[in-house]
C-alpha cells in the first residue's frame, strides 16, 4: 500500500484521539481551558475523518485489526463509505458544536461541572465514532453504552436550569438500557447459532440458517436499535431528553446520536442479514408503516407544542420517519436517500438547535413567547433560524430539498405494498406539516410584536452566531455541491447492499 | 466510640488481606480468572468497609476524594497509552507483541495485558469509591448551587 507512514492507523485515530483527550479534560480547571481542549480535539478528529473518507473513496474499504488479531477472532474496524460518511458527520458536528458550547454551557451548567461536562462530551463523541467505525457486533454494544451513558449524564446536567432534566435523563436511561439489553439478547441468539461476532463473518455464517433462533435474534436487534433511534412507538424518551438537556447537547445529540443508530440499522438489515434472509421483508414492511406513521404523528404533535425545543425534538422523530421510509424501500436509491437525509438532517437540526440555544442564552426560555418579534430583537439568530427552518421544510435551494427530492425519486421506483404515488404524496403532505410548525415559528419571530415593555437585549456572542451561521451556510452549500452527500451516499448504499445479495435490491 | 468493637476490630484485621487479595486478583488476571474489574471492586470494598465501620470522615482523611479523579484519569490513560505505544512501534492499536518483539514466548502480550488491566483496576477502584463517597456523603437537602 502506498500510504504515508502513520496513515494506516486512520481508522482507529478518530476513536482513540477523543478517548485519550476525554480523561485529560477532567483534570483541567473550570473555565475556558476544557472548552478549548475539547474544541481542538474535535478539529483534529474532523481532519482524521476527512482523510479517512478520502482514503476509502479512492482505495475502497479499509480493515484495521485491533491488536494485530485477525478477523473473525479479533476485533476489526471495517470502514467503507457508509461508516466514513457517518463518522465525518459526527466529527463535523462536534467541531461546530464544541466551539459553540462555551458561553451557552457557562450560563446553563454549574461552573464546577464544566470539566466533567467536556469529558462526558468527548466520551460521547468517542462512543458515537466507535459505533460507526467498528466491524465487531459486541464492540458495537460497548461503544453504544459508552455514548449512551455519557449522554444520560449530559442530559441530566441541564438540571441546573430546570429540574425536569433529571426525570428526562432517568426516563432516557431506562429506555436506552432496555434498548441496549434487547440488542445484546439478539446478539446472544445470533452468537449461539453462528459462533461469531464479526459483522461480515456473521453475514456469511447466517447465509444458510433459517430458524426461529435467528429470527428471534433479528427481531430483538431491530427492536433494540429501533428504541435507540426513536422509531415511532418507541420514541417516548426523546422529546424530553432533547428539551431539557443543555442547548449545546440538544444540538449535538439531535445532529448525531440517532443518525449513528440509523447507520447501525442499515448495517444490520442489509450487511448482516441481507436479502436472502426471508424475515427481512417483514422488517421492511414494518419500517414502511412505522416510518409513515412517524412522519405524520410526530409532525402533528410538533405543530401543537409550545416549547420550541420540544417542537424541534418531535420534528426529529418525524425526520427519523423519512429515514426509515428510505430503508424500507430496500433499494440502492432508497438507502442512499436515507443516508443523504441522515447527513442533511444533521446540518438542519444542528443549526436549529444552536439558534434556539442563542435565544435560551439571552432570554432564558425556549417557549414560543420568547420568540415573539425576535427578528427585530436578535436579527442574526432569527434569520439563521428562519433559513435553517426552511431547509427543514425542504425549500430549494437548501439541503432539505435534496433530501426530499432523492426520497421521492427513490419512492417512485419501488414496489412496496403501498403504491409509489401514494408514498410520494404522503412525503409531500408531511412536508406541509413541517411547513406549518416552522411557519408558526417564523410567524412569531417576524410578524408578531415583542411583548410590551420588553427590555432591549444584545445579540448572542460571536462564537455562537458564527457556529450557527456556519451551519446555515452549509445548508445552502450542500445544495449546490452534492458530490459529498449524493455521490458518496449512493456509493455507500451500493456497498451496503452489495455485500448482501448482488446489486440493485431484490424487493 | 466504644460501640461496634467486634465489627471495628474485624474490619481492621481484614483490611490488609482484602487489599492483598485485590492485588492478587489484579496481577493474576493474565493467567487465570480475575483482572482489573474484579480487582478494582475488591480494592474499593476495603475502603467502603472502613467507611461503614469508622464513619465516612475517617475514610476521607485516609483517602481524600480529591485524589480520586486523578487516579481515574491515570487508569484510563494507562490503558489508552499502552495502545498508542504499540502504534509508535509500528503495530496496530493495542498490539502488545510490539512491546517485546524479540520474545519467543510472547512476553509482550503478558506485559501489555498487565498494564492494561492495571489501568482498568485503577479506574474501576477510584470510580467505585467516587460513587460511594457521593452517595454516602450526600447532604439531605441540596443547595441550589449543587445542581
Amino acid at each position: 500500500m502506498s500510504i504515508a507512514p502513520g496513515l494506516e492507523h486512520l481508522p482507529a485515530l478518530p476513536v482513540v484521539i477523543p478517548m485519550i483527550a476525554a480523561p485529560v479534560a477532567l483534570l483541567m480547571r473550570p473555565g475556558t481551558t476544557p472548552w478549548l481542549w475539547a474544541s481542538i480535539v474535535s478539529w483534529v478528529t474532523l481532519i482524521c475523518t476527512i482523510m479517512l473518507l478520502d482514503q476509502v473513496w479512492h482505495s475502497g474499504p479499509i480493515v484495521y485489526e485491533m491488536g494485530g488479531w485477525a478477523a473473525p477472532l479479533g476485533i476489526t474496524y471495517y470502514i467503507d463509505l457508509a461508516n466514513a460518511l457517518v463518522m465525518l458527520l459526527v466529527a463535523a458536528m462536534a467541531s461546530v458544536v464544541f466551539p459553540y458550547a462555551r458561553t451557552s454551557v457557562e450560563a446553563e451548567i454549574d461552573r464546577r461541572q464544566i470539566p466533567a461536562f467536556y469529558t462526558a462530551l468527548l466520551i460521547c463523541m468517542t462512543g458515537l465514532l466507535g459505533v460507526a467505525a467498528t466491524g465487531d457486533a459486541f464492540n458495537v454494544f460497548v461503544f453504544l453504552e459508552i455514548s449512551s451513558l455519557s449522554t444520560y449524564a449530559l442530559v441530566a446536567m441541564g438540571a441546573r436550569k430546570d429540574r425536569r432534566a433529571l426525570t428526562a435523563a432517568f426516563n432516557y436511561l431506562i429506555m436506552g438500557t432496555i434498548g441496549a439489553t434487547f440488542y445484546v439478547i439478539g446478539l446472544g441468539l445470533l452468537y449461539q447459532s453462528t459462533g461469531t461476532l464479526n459483522l461480515l463473518d456473521l453475514h456469511e455464517q447466517l447465509a444458510n440458517q433459517e430458524n426461529k433462533v435467528v429470527e428471534a435474534g433479528f427481531a430483538f436487534i431491530v427492536t433494540g436499535i429501533g428504541l435507540k433511534l426513536a422509531m415511532v412507538p418507541l420514541h417516548l424518551w426523546l422529546p424530553n431528553a432533547y428539551c431539557f438537556a443543555p442547548s449545546a447537547i440538544s444540538a449535538f445529540l439531535a445532529a448525531t446520536a440517532t443518525k449513528v443508530q440509523i447507520y447501525l440499522m442499515l448495517r444490520y438489515v442489509f450487511t448482516v442479514f441481507g436479502f436472502e434472509f426471508p424475515f427481512l421483508e417483514v422488517a421492511l414492511n414494518a419500517f414502511l408503516i412505522l416510518g409513515i406513521t412517524g412522519m405524520f404523528y410526530a409532525s402533528i404533535v410538533a405543530v401543537f407544542r409550545d416549547n420550541v425545543k420540544q417542537m424541534l425534538a418531535y420534528s426529529s422523530i418525524a425526520q427519523i420517519g423519512y429515514m426509515l421510509l428510505g430503508i424500507s424501500f430496500g433499494t440502492v436509491d432508497g438507502v442512499a436517500a436515507s443516508l443523504i437525509h441522515v447527513f442533511n438532517h444533521g446540518l438542519m437540526k444542528a443549526a436549529l438547535f444552536m439558534g434556539v440555544g442563542c435565544v435560551v442564552l439571552r432570554l432564558g426560555s425556549s417557549h414560543f413567547h420568547a420568540f415573539k418579534g425576535l427578528a427585530k430583537r436578535m436579527p442574526w439568530t432569527a434569520w439563521g433560524l428562519i433559513l435553517s427552518g426552511l431547509s427543514l421544510v425542504g425549500v430549494p435551494p437548501t439541503v432539505g430539498f435534496i433530501s426530499k427530492f432523492q426520497l421521492m425519486e427513490a419512492a417512485f421506483q419501488t414496489s412496496t405494498f403501498i403504491s409509489p404515488l401514494l408514498v410520494v404524496l404522503l412525503i409531500g403532505a408531511s412536508s406541509l406539516l413541517a411547513a406549518v410548525y416552522i411557519g408558526r415559528l417564523i410567524y412569531a419571530m417576524v410578524l408578531e410584536q415583542p411583548p410590551e415593555g420588553a427590555e432591549k437585549i444584545t445579540e448572542a456572542p460571536y462564537t455562537m452566531r458564527a457556529a450557527l451561521w456556519l451551519m446555515v451556510i452549509a445548508n445552502f452549500y450542500f445544495f449546490f455541491h452534492t458530490d459529498l452527500t449524493v455521490d458518496v451516499a449512493h456509493q455507500a448504499a451500493e456497498s451496503l447492499i452489495c455485500t448482501s445479495a448482488g446489486c440493485g435490491g431484490a424487493y | 466510640m466504644m460501640g461496634h468493637v467486634v465489627l471495628r476490630i474485624t474490619i481492621k484485621i481484614l483490611f490488609a488481606p482484602i487489599i492483598l487479595f485485590a492485588l492478587y486478583v489484579q496481577f493474576h488476571g493474565d493467567y487465570g480468572p480475575g483482572g482489573g474489574f474484579q480487582a478494582g471492586v475488591i480494592f474499593a470494598v476495603a475502603f467502603i468497609m472502613h467507611a461503614l465501620g469508622f464513619g465516612i470522615d475517617k475514610t476521607k482523611q485516609a483517602l481524600p476524594p480529591k485524589v480520586l479523579p486523578a487516579i481515574m484519569v491515570s487508569g484510563v490513560l494507562l490503558y489508552a497509552l499502552t495502545g498508542v505505544w504499540s502504534m509508535f512501534y509500528g503495530g496496530n492499536f493495542l498490539d502488545y507483541d510490539l512491546i517485546q518483539p524479540d520474545s519467543h514466548h510472547h512476553a509482550g502480550q503478558h506485559i501489555g495485558i498487565i498494564l492494561v488491566e492495571f489501568g482498568v483496576g485503577l479506574a474501576v477502584a477510584s470510580t467505585m469509591l467516587t460513587v460511594f463517597y457521593h452517595f454516602a456523603g450526600r447532604e439531605p437537602e441540596i443547595a441550589d448551587e449543587d445542581w
